[in-house]
Formats: structure tokens, sequence, C-alpha cells
């Protein structure tokens, strides 16, 4: 038992490379090989994460529209994500004859590979994390806007008005909603002072920023919610793909495992951006302490940093899906009416705030 | 200005009321409406107002309330119903019209209710059941009267 709590991630990947540089010897060829390593692992994690999310997420749906949800497929409807993969696996995919062929293939694999580049920096566990470079908190942001040229690039080569229209509209969408999650952002920024990842979730020791930051972080997580929402393109800012008026939007002409990547992307981008809310906002791998108490907080020590970062990661993932269930989706103008007339100002206000509480020390 | 926060207070609000109630249903699964068909066949109850199949229903004497009045029939939209009367002679030397058959063509039928409305003496009524699929067109023409009825004492 002993044995079993002092084995970190980090002697783990220490010794795995250790056994590397003796077995193999070029340095060179070690390190690419761990990237190839490191890369497999990271598509091994996701593609069961899509599985559950794609399955939480029907469940969510129905449970809050008071229906059943799947529950044919296997118990309680569990493999119905993989019958429809299975399905999406056997269909044609086809590639309409006016489009941009190139740009057509293409767009797809853009999306995936950046929404999976933002995997990157994320702290899953205490000392497990693929990257943890000095930028973290600009590289994701930087990396995520990046994806919406993907989707331009889909829009523009289906050859279709459905598709460029909703490209169009999640382009005006993610170039808006970009400045409200870049200010909410900087705020446990200013606070923490470090773009570093685990700069962040270290600064959280004793407390979670969203306890010890007062209202002004209460306010920065709850834009932080609700543009990351927009900017993954997720109901109710769901224009770029709105279903009643343009199809499918962007990915109207997509079929087969091509569509399967951009599904993959959202469920991607969806985690992606609740693990980073959990990282700076609530503590990423640190577990719940209440100070002063001291047998509570040892009985919260024991549960792996792992459980709870997926914890925190998942209970915002919730608040997204209910997001989804509970609100009709809104007009064009009323989304950049949202964004520049109220998270806008709001949140420049905020970090005012912000800065002034760091620079005096009013947070705990 | 003031107005400015008004709105976000009752933004704000309406959201979360809207958020409220889907977290209700969400920690209540008591509240799902799904019926699970197939599977709850033998508990599945149809509510009262359902129309199903026109029926008529009969007593433990074998009797029904049907006069021949043929009001149904004429007040049916597309031909369901069809009845075929017959000169009954009662005991004390009259005679009097009475039903031979009563037709009901299901598979005509858009349980529309009106024939039930028009009924003066109450002789059918719609009943719940709806599993009526089958193989053979024919199998849907039914008479409801049941074989040797007649009609109830008193109903004129």
């Amino acid at each position: 038992m002993n044995l079993f709590l002092t084995i970190s991630f980090s002697s783990i990947a220490s010794s795995l490379h250790n056994w590397l540089t003796k077995t193999i010897g070029n340095l060179t060829m070690v390190q690419v090989t761990e990237m190839v390593l490191v890369g497999l692992s990271l598509l091994v994690f996701l593609v069961p994460l899509c599985f559950v999310l794609g399955y939480m997420e029907r469940k969510v749906a129905a449970f809050m529209q008071i229906r059943l949800g799947p529950n044919r497929v296997g118990p309680k409807g569990t493999l119905q994500i993989v019958a429809d993969t299975v399905k999406l696996l056997f269909k044609e995919g086809l590639t309409p004859n006016a489009s941009d062929k190139f740009l057509f293939n293409l767009a797809p694999i853009i999306v995936v590979v950046t929404s999976m580049l933002v995997m990157a920096p994320i702290a899953f566990a205490k000392d497990f994390q693929l990257w943890d470079l000095n930028i973290g908190v600009l590289y994701v942001s930087s990396i995520s806007s990046i994806g919406v040229i993907g989707i331009l690039m889909a829009g523009w080569s289906s050859y279709n008005k459905y598709s460029l229209l909703g490209a169009m509209r999640s382009g005006a969408q993610i170039v808006s909603y970009e400045l409200s999650v870049g200010l909410a952002i900087i705020s446990i920024v200013i606070l923490t002072g470090s773009l570093r990842m685990s700069d962040i979730v270290m600064s959280q020791a004793n407390g979670w920023w969203i306890f010890k930051g007062h209202i002004p972080v209460f306010i920065s997580f709850v834009i932080f919610l609700i543009a990351s929402t927009a900017e993954i393109n997720r109901a109710p800012f769901d224009l770029a793909e709105a279903e009643q008026e343009l199809t499918a939007g962007f990915h109207t002409e997509y079929s087969g495992m091509k569509f399967a990547m951009f599904l993959l992307a959202e469920y991607i981008n969806l985690f992606v951006v609740s693990a980073i809310g959990a990282t700076l906002f609530l503590g990423g791998w640190m577990p719940f302490h209440i100070s002063n108490w001291a047998g509570f907080n040892n009985v919260m020590d024991y549960l792996p940093s792992s459980i709870w970062f997926l914890g925190k990661t998942f209970f915002i993932i919730f608040i997204i899906m209910q997001f989804r269930w509970s609100f009709p989706r809104l007009r064009v103008d009323q989304l950049l009416t949202l964004e520049w007339k109220y998270l806008l100002p709001i949140s420049m206000v905020n970090v005012i705030l912000v800065t002034v509480m760091a620079i005096m020390g009013w947070h705990f | 200005m003031k107005e400015y926060f008004v709105t976000i207070y009752k933004g704000v609000r309406s959201l979360l009321k809207g958020m409220k109630l889907t977290g209700y249903y969400f920690t209540h699964p008591r509240e799902i409406k799904t019926e699970e068909y197939p599977d709850n066949r033998a508990t599945l109850k149809m509510f009262d107002r359902f129309k199903g199949e026109v029926v008529m229903p009969h007593d433990e004497k074998n009797e029904h309330r049907c006069t021949g009045c043929q009001a149904c029939e004429i007040a049916c939209p597309n031909g369901t119903i069809k009845i075929i009367t017959k000169q009954e002679i009662q005991p004390d030397g009259k005679k009097k019209k009475a039903i031979d058959t009563f037709v009901y063509h299901l598979e005509l039928c858009t349980m529309c209710n009106l024939c039930v409305v028009a009924c003066p003496s109450d002789a059918i009524v719609m009943a719940q059941t709806f599993e009526h699929s089958v193989y053979d067109k024919k199998q849907l023409k039914k008479v409801l009267n049941k074989p040797g009825s007649k009609i109830m004492e008193g109903v004129e």
C-alpha cells in the first residue's frame, strides 16, 4: 500500500525515459519515440472520452426533457454510441463534385488537430502534464482560435450556401467571444502572476480562486462559462450549425468519418474548455480543502488528484450541457449584442476590479 | 444606465429560472413521461378519453341498447357504419324495428367520435384498445352486436 502511494506519474515517466535511453541509446530517437507514445496515449484517452461524452450528452438531454434517452443497445444504452460509430465507419465519405476537394478533405483534419493541440498544457493530475510550457494559458487561447480556420475552410469549400453561412456566423461568433474568454482568463493570470498552468494550479493549494477571489472572480467565471460555450459553438450559441435554419451549417456536406471528425472535435473542445475552466477557477487537480478542518482535509487528500480534476471538469461539462437543454438559440444580432454590449464591458470593469484586488492583496 | 443593469438582472433571473426547471427534471427521474410500450403491455392503461375503436357494450344477459335508429350511420362522415335492420314481432302482435347486424368498418374509421355523440340511447362507446394491426383488410370489418343478442328492456 505504501509503495502504491509513493508511485507518481512523474516517477513512471522518468523510469520509462531511463529505460528508453538505455535500450535505444540515440537521444533524438528517444525523444521521437516519447512523442509518438504521448500522442498515442492522448488518442487512446480521447476516443473513449468522446464515447463517454456522447452518451452523457444524450442521457442528460433526455432526462432534462423528461425522456429516457438511449436504452436499447447494451445495458442502459451504453453501447449506443459504439453502434453509431460503426454506422459512421461504414458510410460513404462523399465529396461533392463542385467542392474544392483539397480544402474539403483538409478541413476536418485541421479542426481535430487544433482541438487536440490544446490538450498539451492541461494538467490532468499531479505531475501529469503533456507539456508544461511557461506560456500555457496564452498557448491555449491562441491555438483554440485556429480551429475557426478549419470551420471557415469547411464552409467555403463545400460550395453550399448553408455551409458558407454557417461558417461565416461561426467566424463572427468566435472572433467576438474570444475577447471575453481572454479577459476572463487574464483576471486569473493577474491574481496568479504566471501564465504557466502548473503555477496556476499550485497557487490554489490553499483555496480555489473562485473562493479566494470573492465576487470579481465569480463574475469572470460566469463570463468564462458563457463565452466559452459560445466559442465551442454549442447551443444556445450554435448558430454555426443551426439545424432549423441551415440544415447542419458548416458540416452539411460532410458524411461518414469526415463528419465523425467534426463530432470528435466538438466533444474534445467541450472537454478542453471545461478542463481549462476547472484549472483556472476550480483549482485543477487540487483537492477541496476547508482551512482549519485538518481531518476533513486529510480525507480529501486521499482521493487521487486525477479524480479531482476529472470531477471538476465533468461538473463544468454538465453545466454547459444544461445550458444547451435549457436555453433557446440566440439570433445573430442578439448574439453580438450580448458580447459587445454586455459581456465585454462587464469583463473589462471586472479586470480592473481584479487588478485592484491583486495589488491591494484583498484576496486570501 | 439604470435600465442596463435592470436588463442584466432580469436576464440572469429568467435564465436561472430555466436552469432550475431543467435541473429539477434532471434530478427527478420520476417525472419521465416515456412509455416503454412493448415492454409494459401488461400494465399499460390508456387514458379514458383515448379513442381506439367503436364498440357496443353488452350486459350479462347479452342485451345491448341499440334500437336500430341509424342515427350513427347518418352521422358518420365516411360510411364506416352500416346497419341492417329487421322487423321483429312483439308478444302483443305489433311489429318493431330492431337491428340484425351492426357492421363497423374499422379500416375506414377516423375515430372522430361523431357516431357516439349522435347515438340517442348511448348504445355505442369508444374503447381504449389500439392494437388493430392485421395482415388482411377483411379482418377489420367487424360486427358489433353479439350473436343472439337483443335489445334491453325499456330502451326505446
